[in-house]
């Protein structure tokens, strides 16, 4: 019944789908147009965009940081090298969910507080986008093991095998090398361009002694490869590759008998020992104790271990023979000697009575000497061999303060001695003008008076006193002390007195110090050289009033400091030794034996026969200073 | 009844008088086969290199792509009013599958889309939809006088609208909208009003932002939010399509090379094999690839064009043109997401793509339309 309708409608019908049909084709064409309009604007004008945002994402450039000089002493014993160690690495960039992380991590190895508190500040601190956070440091075989296999479920998670710095001899080198760290945001703020470039890739930077001070040297050259990685930047080949340049190795003069020699002598007690070869200044021995152990510092120090260290009454991590400021009380009457005799207020002839005490005119004050009933009639020599305080307060009285200054200044007391290290405390050798400029008071006598006894305000480094010996048996030739050959610029020119005969003079009675009627004489029983040496007694004047000891401890505190300076073979010098024991009371039978055996391990050989060593040579140094070692003190002659 | 008399008794002979040969025969469209075939093709070259030189991914969709042919072929056989005959028992069932899914289904990534028959294994009745849709609201107009009064667009509303909030709830929306398109779609072609067409722009303009603030759920809105600015996240959410407009761009005029590809190569490009394979395609073989590809997507577009242009009767016009249009609309949106210009809503490049029930529907579905070409009478009416 409706078949006619259809019929007729069905033309009808096919009109307008007709129609539909080519609207249909129409919107196919169209959007057609638009992907392909699309397409012409991503893949032809904004092509090079795109090509820069692929390669970014499947190239990278790596540093790669060049391995550390090693560090040796004068005879090839390494002191420093690089070991391979296995970090775990957190790249936070590439992590879900850091958190989850660590907890998943802490199944795995072993995360104590300290590795956590660390991790935390490194990761808040101011780092380079995608680079890697140290978690933790050494990690076992086994830890390895167990993190490979999990690392895929891990996303961030990096194991390295980046070499680190250690020290073999732990606590012994431990205030002269110094030690390296983490290098920080800050180091890389006080950097050139061109230095942040060249540490692009280094995670460690010399924070403390040798490694600090000739850190550009051992550091070494950055080089850099280009890499191809996928997303989850495995790399898959590497495009380009400049190797880096190897820091620099460095031979220290330090001889590791002789410091050996020097630790093991001042045993648990606190002090110094600073030994050079004034023939060219090389420093043999330089030790500081009690010293810390380096290789804790070098991966990041646990905050346990640092506040021990910090805590400690005794101050490991103080450097006592660079900058302890010491009064240096007797050891420097020679030199004080010297500076009299030169001045005309002395000569070797001219004695006085010594009645136990010194006084000036119009002064009831009694300057004491350290013998209540005096030592008689002193002249120079006995003086200086008696340690006669009555004559050199005479004597410097007469001096006066500001030539004792000048001269002083000399032997590098009141000065920096110029030794390759940072951070030098420059002592203090007090003058009118000094104490007028820093303390606004007028100068005293008395003052004058303590000075010429090495008290007072004088001041001296364990490093200076060891200086002011090797230039007094170098006879007045200027010595730098060098630990691997290069020195701050200084200017102090050679002591030349009008009668060079009061050095030959001076060393005699040094020797004399260490003679039967010496002071000294315990260091030299049964030496097989002459040494001349010149004890010391420094009084402790007070205890820091914040400082809280118990009873035992302050009384053991309150003692005296024992010093000894002394240079041995007297007719032919090859070491000068400075021994500071903090309150070690009597310097010629606390510190002299100590002396003693750092000599005994420079001159002697392994048979305990004399056996002076040669000057040091520079024969594995590759960079060495263009002047011969050598001419190096003699190169300060003419500024 | 004499007509189909008639046609029983020479078969061969009306066959050989349209276009003769061995295809017609079976009743396959050899251009549309021919063109499907060298797709199939192209899209397997692109596949191996998507998946990393992968064979195993290329032989698991060769099978794929066997099933597809199988069934397309066997749905060529079928007469068009046959489909006419059962498509509302088809989709009747269909719906029935849907509820089901809601009740009883398999959830997979927050969303159960699939039914477990037991001894069957899973499948995904939305599947169905995509050809039952099409072919009842093709069915539904043929049973009617066109162009279509305002009562029957309703009902045919209904009937798309239907299994699309079915499939929107499970949820699917990019499936839930393909599925409405179909069925628009010969809405569309049977000729709905332009005033209508008008009108229902202007209410899907208004009614996006409402259905973002109230119907969308947080995944769907997270990828809207994503499309209109992927630089807020580019290492989250907008990752996916930085890192395409970035292997597409970086693919230039003439491309990278097959297999030289470093976006996907070295997986940066996620879902490299799969909805993102164009962007593999575009940065391997550039622009140039690109229009090659998109000419075979418009030969087979025109292809079905013509087929339905000549279909003998409207369910066979309806229809035919419903899922050439669909088919292009797949091709569009996919394309549309990859390079940007729409948002991610996981919908696959056709035959190309690696993936699932959806490549033995489109083929099917090409299966539908060779019966309607190869089922043609002498006589139309």
């Amino acid at each position: 019944m409706r078949r006619p309708l259809t019929l007729k409608d069905h033309h009808h019908e096919q009109r307008i789908f007709g129609v539909r049909l080519v609207v249909g084709v129409f919107l196919v064409l169209l959007l057609t147009g638009v992907l392909i309009s699309r397409m012409v604007w991503l893949q032809v004008i904004e092509h090079s965009r795109y090509t820069t945002l692929s390669d970014n994402n499947r190239v990278q450039t790596q540093a790669m940081s060049p391995p550390r000089g090693l560090i040796t002493d004068r005879d090839g014993v390494i002191l420093a090298e690089n070991r391979p160690d296995f970090s775990l690495e957190v790249i936070i960039e590439q992590t879900r969910d850091l958190d989850a992380l660590l907890t998943e991590v802490a199944k795995l190895v072993e995360l104590d507080e300290g590795d956590r508190e660390r991790f935390d500040k490194r990761r808040r601190s101011a780092r380079r986008p995608w680079e890697p956070v140290p978690l933790r440091g050494r990690l076992t075989e086994e830890e390895i093991a167990r993190l490979v296999v999990n690392q895929h479920r891990l996303p961030g998670l990096r194991i390295s095998a980046d070499p680190v710095r250690h020290y073999p001899h732990d606590i012994l080198f431990s205030h002269v090398i110094g030690y390296v760290n983490r290098i920080n945001a800050q180091d890389l703020d006080n950097m050139t361009l061109d230095q942040q470039r060249d540490y692009a890739g280094t995670h460690f930077y010399g924070r403390t002694g040798i490694e600090r001070f000739y850190e550009d040297r051992l550091h070494g050259e950055v080089g850099y490869r280009q890499v191809e990685t996928n997303a989850r930047g495995r790399i898959l080949r590497v495009l380009e590759e400049q190797p880096p340049v190897p820091g620099q190795d460095l031979t220290l003069r330090l001889s590791m008998r002789v410091q050996q020699a020097a630790y093991d002598a001042l045993g648990d007690r606190r002090g110094a020992v600073v030994a050079i070869d004034p023939r060219d200044g090389s420093v043999l021995a330089f030790v500081s104790r009690p010293g810390f152990n380096p290789n804790l510092f070098v991966t990041g120090i646990s905050h346990k271990d640092y506040s021990a260290y910090r805590n400690d009454h005794d101050n490991p991590l103080f450097n006592r023979a660079l900058q302890g400021r010491y009064p240096p009380g007797s050891t420097i009457k020679p030199m004080l000697g010297l500076a009299g005799l030169d001045a005309g207020v002395t000569n070797w002839q001219r004695s006085i009575r010594d009645p136990g005490f010194y006084q000036l005119e119009n002064d009831p004050h009694r300057y004491r000497d350290w013998k209540r009933w005096g030592h008689g009639r002193v002249d120079l020599h006995l003086a200086v061999v008696q340690s006669c305080d009555t004559y050199f307060y005479d004597m410097g009285f007469k001096l006066g303060i500001d030539r004792m200054h000048d001269y002083m200044n000399q032997f590098s007391i009141g000065q920096v001695t110029g030794i390759d290290l940072d951070n030098e405390s420059q002592g203090l050798m007090p003058s009118k003008q000094w104490k007028k400029a820093f303390r606004n008071r007028p100068w005293f006598h008395g003052d004058t008076i303590n000075a010429s006894i090495g008290q007072g305000f004088v001041l001296a480094t364990p490093l200076q006193l060891a200086t002011a010996t090797a230039i007094t048996a170098n006879h007045g030739k200027q010595v730098i002390p060098t630990l691997a050959g290069e020195q701050q610029a200084i200017e102090r020119s050679d002591l030349v007195l009008q009668d060079e005969s009061n050095w030959e003079k001076m060393t005699n009675a040094m020797v004399d110090v260490t003679g039967p009627k010496g002071t000294a004489r315990v260091m030299a029983v049964n030496a097989q050289y002459p040494i001349a040496a010149k004890s010391g007694t420094a009084q402790v004047f007070s205890v820091g009033q914040d400082e809280t000891y118990n009873e035992d401890e302050i009384a053991e505190r309150m003692l005296d400091h024992a010093l000894m300076v002394s240079f041995a073979p007297a007719d032919n010098p090859a070491i000068a030794v400075a021994v500071l024991v903090e309150n070690g009371r009597h310097g010629g039978s606390t510190a002299g034996p100590v002396a003693r055996e750092v000599m005994d391990a420079w001159l002697l050989d392994k048979d305990g026969n004399l056996n002076v060593p040669a000057v040091f040579a520079a024969k594995s140094e590759t960079a060495a200073p263009p002047s011969p070692d050598s001419d190096e003190t003699s190169g300060e002659e003419s500024p | 009844m004499s007509q189909r008399e008639f046609f029983r008794q020479m078969p061969g002979q009306g066959g050989a008088s349209l276009s003769p040969g061995l295809a017609e025969r079976l009743h396959l469209d050899a251009p549309l086969l021919a063109s499907l075939l060298m797709l199939m093709l192209g899209g397997l070259t692109v596949l191996y290199s998507a998946g990393g030189e992968s064979m195993e991914l290329v032989v698991r969709q060769c099978i794929r792509f066997g099933a597809g042919l199988a069934a397309m072929f066997v749905l060529a056989q079928f007469p068009p009013r046959s489909y006419r005959f059962w498509a509302p028992v088809i989709y009747t069932i269909g719906l029935i599958l849907l509820v089901l899914v809601l009740v009883a289904g398999t959830e997979a990534k927050g969303a159960q889309r699939w039914l477990s028959i037991p001894g069957l294994g899973r499948f995904q009745p939305s599947e169905v939809m995509k050809l039952a849709v099409p072919a009842m609201v093709a069915w539904f107009f043929s049973e009617r006088t066109l162009p279509p009064k305002l009562l029957d667009v309703i009902g045919a509303l209904i009937l798309l609208g239907l299994p699309a909030m079915l499939i929107g709830l499970q949820p699917d929306l990019g499936t839930a909208i393909l599925i409405a398109a179909s069925g628009l779609v010969v809405l569309f072609m049977a000729g709905l009003s332009w005033r209508l067409i008008a009108v229902a722009v202007i209410v899907v303009v208004t009614a996006a932002p409402l259905m973002y603030f109230f119907v969308m759920h947080d995944y769907q809105r997270n990828r809207v939010d994503t499309f209109l600015n992927p630089e807020a996240d580019p290492r989250g959410t907008g990752w996916n399509i930085i890192q395409s407009k970035t292997a597409i761009g970086s693919g230039g005029i003439d491309g990278k090379g097959w297999l030289d590809g470093t976006q996907s190569r070295l997986d940066f490009l996620p879902e490299s094999s799969t909805d993102f394979i164009l962007a593999v395609l575009s940065e391997e073989f550039g622009l140039v690839g690109v229009c090659i590809l998109l000419i075979m997507y418009l030969v087979i577009v025109g292809r079905g064009f013509f087929i339905s242009w000549q279909a003998q009767d409207t369910f066979s016009r309806l229809l035919g043109s419903s899922l050439i249009m669909t088919f292009f609309i797949y091709v569009f949106v996919n394309m549309g997401m990859v390079t940007g210009l729409l948002p991610v809503v996981g919908v696959p490049l056709p035959l190309v793509s690696y993936g699932g029930t959806s490549i033995v529907t489109l083929l099917a579905s090409f299966g539908m339309l060779m019966s309607i070409q190869t089922h043609r009478r002498l006589i139309s009416y």
